[in-house]
């Protein structure tokens, strides 16, 4: 309770701080706006069905993007993890597309898919299934052979091993990675929403913020909202993994 | 040296598959290697000024970047570290902090620093300090017991046990940090420079797609590609020496 309260005690430092400066006169005004205006803006933001709507086409395509990026990276990785062959023979190919950054791929992206929000899905899921397939292969890799040679003497077969043994093993590092995907993948989609990659969204809506009047309240208001929807998912996972695999 | 045969033909072919399809397909969006290979020979080969005013200022502010982050990073990271209060009073808003995606506090910087290179680089350090100061944190609070009662038995000098036994503790995991962050610089040089610059990778990709030049576009990707392999290959060189004297070598982590 002791660290809750001083948890509490840094944050509201962080936002007394904040308010001064922006207050004084070392920072241009219209630059920081300080947080009694922000939260202001942020309160009457959070009546306004339009700006609800933004929320929720994120978090919805961030939902989906998720979804579809464990099921494209778990079994990939299942696959990749437990056949050497395979894995040898395509390290080269995901050596070289892992480092291209998703944003790079922004341009393409809008060419091909459009201004909808398959784009910013499609890039958002290419972000995310790389820290959840690394780390469903490097959990296999530390896959304790006794248990394996165990349920092979039993008779489990090849396929039942990766399944009632090799996945259950994994599955505290599948959550870590999915818990790193998830924040990479709201990073992403939000780029690409102020990219333009999109006509709703809550990047679109800081970005017409900026751009339409300048109201640099809105753009931290929904800064803000991004960074809470951050720590949602954060939290919420890392709560996943420690009920769900307690062992 | 099997393996290594075996990787780079299923590259090769696969390359050899695209130019093939590329040659059939005849679409624009999709062209084929040969066609890439020869658009980055004409724009950067040919035109050399383009290395130097696009590419070079681009790597140049994702290492500075970098190079800040890490420092801000390791060093705070090292001091929450050895201080649970100091972790309580920061912790929740360190999650906050790093939970916001830095693209949308670019709006925020490019006001405050009047855009270019110094609103490019708040961008990058920003973003990737997160992972570095976290794994530092956890790094620092990691120190062997025994290394702690030793030293404090010793009355070593307050900046021997800083640098002399917690930072060599805590650098497997600062390297760690120090990967992700590297990548995530370049993703965010991109970012910060495919809004209101004019020079860059990022702008020229930017460029290429808006006079529906796709060829160059994809020379773009692949030039990013292969700077995010050139820059993990070489910290891993680095990591793989400085952390040489660690008993059990996790070399294949990284495969």
């Amino acid at each position: 309770m002791r660290a809750f309260t001083r948890g509490l005690l840094g944050i509201a430092g962080f936002l007394a701080l904040w308010e001064l400066l922006g207050r004084s006169t070392l920072v241009p005004a219209e630059a920081l706006v300080p947080p009694s205006v922000v939260f202001g803006e942020l309160a009457a933001q959070l009546v306004d069905p339009v700006f609800l709507r933004h929320v929720v086409a994120t978090v919805l395509a961030l939902l989906i993007a998720i979804v579809v990026a464990i099921a494209v990276a778990v079994p990939s990785g299942l696959v990749l993890g437990s056949v050497p062959a395979v894995r040898h023979a395509t390290r080269a190919v995901v050596e070289f597309l892992r480092p291209i950054p998703s944003v790079a791929l922004i341009p393409l992206a809008l060419v091909i898919l459009g201004f909808g929000p398959e784009t910013k899905i499609t890039l958002a899921v290419y972000a995310a299934v790389w820290p959840i397939l690394f780390n469903t292969i490097y959990a296999l890799d530390e896959l304790d052979p006794l248990q394996v040679e165990t349920a092979r003497v039993f008779g489990t077969g090849r396929v039942g091993v990766l399944f009632r043994v090799a996945l259950p093993s994994a599955l505290p590092f599948v959550l870590t990675g999915i818990r790193l995907a998830a924040t990479t993948a709201l990073i992403v989609m939000v780029s690409v929403e102020l990219m333009a990659g999109a006509d709703i969204g809550l990047g679109y809506f800081i970005m017409e913020a900026r751009s339409g009047a300048g109201r640099m309240d809105q753009v931290l208001a929904g800064t803000v909202v991004a960074g809470v929807i951050g720590v949602l998912l954060n939290n919420g996972l890392e709560r996943v993994r420690r009920r769900w695999v307690a062992w | 040296m099997n393996r290594f045969v075996q990787r780079w033909t299923v590259f090769a072919v696969l390359i050899v598959v695209w130019q093939v399809l590329g040659w059939l397909a005849d679409d624009p969006f999709f062209p084929p290697p040969s066609q890439i290979v020869t658009a980055a020979y004409e724009w950067w080969v040919l035109e050399p000024q383009n290395v130097t005013e696009h590419i070079l200022p681009s790597v140049g502010r994702l290492l500075s970047g970098w190079a800040i982050a890490c420092v801000i990073g390791v060093s705070l990271g090292l001091l929450l570290g050895r201080s649970d209060r100091a972790m309580e009073y920061a912790g929740p808003l360190l999650v906050f902090l790093r939970s916001i995606p830095p693209p949308a506090l670019v709006p925020v910087f490019l006001l405050l620093f009047k855009g270019g290179t110094s609103m490019q680089l708040a961008t990058i350090v920003f973003g990737v300090v997160w992972p570095v100061l976290l794994n530092s944190v956890d790094g620092a609070r990691s120190v062997d017991v025994t290394k702690v009662d030793t030293s404090a038995v010793f009355g070593i000098p307050r900046w021997q046990w800083v640098l002399g036994v917690v930072l060599p503790a805590a650098s497997p995991k600062i390297f760690a940090g120090l990967r992700v962050s590297l990548s995530l610089s370049l993703v965010l040089m991109v970012i910060s420079e495919l809004v209101a610059t004019d020079n860059g990778i990022g702008s020229q990709l930017m460029q290429a797609q808006r006079e529906f030049d796709y060829t160059r576009m994809w020379a773009g990707i692949v030039l990013l590609g292969v700077l995010g392999y050139g820059l993990n290959t070489a910290l891993l060189a680095v990591e793989r020496r400085a952390l040489a004297w660690q008993p059990r070598s996790r070399d294949e982590q990284h495969a």
